[in-house]
């Protein structure tokens, strides 16, 4: 039986929360902002004993992500947190951890990447990373921050998978942001995650074995090709382990959450805390007829193409938001979007979709923003003519 | 070690090898474009090369030399370098030089 206990967390104490009762058996992390409320409450737990959990405190980010890879390889349990440069700053092992499939999981405070310096939100962090072979959730509040780390635990693990994975909010509007969570029991937390036992481990010492040994051209496109084939079992997985976590703690979790999308006509898709102001928006418009809904996506990777293709098909317009640029890419477009355009094709779904960037170093995205989007969606499905491609929300222009 | 050639659903994940030792049982010697030659008549048999051979592929018994382990040997030829005694006619190629050479690999 679950007993939950409301408390006023910041998304990052959630965050944290969640880690103090899955007591992994290691944590490397580096102090980063806005980050830092993650590993500076952990350590503490682990100085206070209340975690059996070993903590190395580390020089950079580079040496936390080596550790754990480390720690992983021993058979360890092992979690990391980061934003940032940091995450940025681990970018080598990053791809090492995914590819030597160890289920290391890692809180990613989401937070502009320099330069200029900055230290607000922004997803150009994780996203840099989206092609390393993580496994990407995305956190709209601090509960789905702490929600979504136990989960992140059994994904990673799954003997399928044996795949990383980061867990995404929002720095310092959810990170340092303080909301109600409701924090399970740490019994429940415990039984829901169970113990880990590595198949392979380097410290079955009644059993060598190498790992991360040389892999040429004879050997290493099978191993891509099994890491591909590892993500593409994962959304059944993240589905699964969504699912059984809303029996048993009552939040139910898939690909992305659906809102006002039944008989919707035009969709808004955004990623973590701008759905909260997207939705608000959305209900006003629905009081006054406006047929627009809205998909929160919450796992960017695995890239849940069908699913997103099979939501917005028969759709007259969809706008992507996106946190992010990539760079040189069409249009100078965005991530979610890019993959979007992607999914659409590929299910031969010819739903008109607009790009806008949104919220970079930072900057607010406001209701009248969100406001300005669904009007221009609303122009978009009468017309069928798309006036620009990719646009920009609070930009001076 | 996987079974050679295995597809990519029957190697072990992450290129994990799972039984030690089994380097032994993977063949650089395809690698080699120079190929060591002995000449066992005048070699003194002082393990020069023994010591020095970074694949192990000097080959003795009872304190005597044997033979090249040219399964493994990449043909790097230090045995031949760090050989300290001289001939005058090299038993396999007829040449001066050292008791070890080094040869075309002909393929």
């Amino acid at each position: 039986m679950v007993v939950s206990t409301k408390r006023a967390l910041e998304g990052a104490h959630a965050s944290a929360e969640a880690m103090r009762q899955i007591n992994p058996d290691v944590v490397a992390a580096y102090p980063i902002t806005p980050q830092t409320a993650i590993v500076q409450t952990y350590s503490q737990y682990v100085a206070d004993g209340e975690v059996d959990t070993e903590f190395i405190a580390v020089e950079s980010e580079h040496a936390a992500m080596s550790a754990c890879i480390g720690a992983a390889a021993a058979g360890g349990r092992v979690m990391t947190a980061t934003a940032a440069n940091g995450l940025a700053l681990m970018w080598e092992e990053l791809y090492i951890a995914a590819s030597m499939r160890f289920p290391i999981v890692m809180s990613c405070v989401n937070r502009a990447l320099s330069a200029p310096l900055n230290i607000h939100c922004d997803h150009s962090d994780s996203m840099g990373a989206r092609d390393a072979g993580w496994i990407h959730l995305f956190s709209e509040t601090g509960q789905e921050a702490y929600d979504n780390t136990i989960q992140a635990v059994r994904i990673a693990e799954h003997p399928d998978l044996l795949l990383p994975v980061m867990v995404m909010q929002d720095g310092f509007i959810t990170g340092h942001a303080v909301e109600l969570v409701e924090v399970a029991d740490d019994a429940s937390v415990k039984h829901f995650v169970g113990s880990y036992t590595p198949q392979h481990s380097l410290l079955d010492i009644d059993h060598p074995k190498t790992f991360g040994a040389w892999d040429l051209y004879d050997y290493y496109f099978e191993h891509k090709r099994q890491q591909t084939d590892a993500l593409s079992k994962a959304m059944k997985v993240i589905v699964d382990v969504g699912d059984e976590f809303g029996r048993t703690f009552g939040r139910k979790y898939g690909a992305f959450e659906a809102y006002g999308m039944d008989d919707a006509e035009m969709a808004i898709v955004v990623l973590s805390s701008t759905a909260g102001t997207c939705r608000t928006v959305i209900k006003e418009f629905r009081k006054k007829g406006v047929k627009v809904g809205l998909l929160k996506l919450r796992v960017f990777r695995p890239f849940p193409a069908d699913e997103l293709a099979a939501a917005l098909q028969g759709l007259k317009a969809v706008a992507v938001l996106d946190r992010s640029i990539s760079f040189g890419s069409m249009q100078g477009a965005g991530p979610v979007f890019l993959e979007l355009c992607a999914a659409l094709y590929a299910a031969g779904v010819r739903t008109k979709a607009v790009n806008y960037i949104y919220g970079l170093g930072g900057r607010d995205v406001l209701p009248a923003d969100v406001e300005r989007v669904v009007q221009e969606l609303q122009q978009l499905a009468d017309t069928g003519k798309v006036a620009s491609l990719v646009s920009y929300l609070g930009l001076r222009e | 070690m996987a079974k050679a050639n295995a597809t990519w659903k029957e190697a072990n994940i992450a290129g994990m090898v799972l039984e030690p030792g089994s380097a032994a049982e993977y063949e650089t010697g395809t690698w080699r474009v120079q190929r060591p030659v002995h000449d066992a008549g005048k070699c003194t048999h002082c393990m020069m090369c023994w010591v020095f051979c970074p694949d192990s592929c000097i080959i003795v018994k009872d304190g005597r030399w044997q033979e090249f382990d040219y399964f493994h040997c990449k043909g790097c030829g230090i045995c031949a370098s760090v050989c300290p005694v001289k001939v005058e006619a090299h038993e396999v190629t007829g040449k001066p030089g050292k008791v070890i050479q080094m040869t075309d690999e002909k393929k």
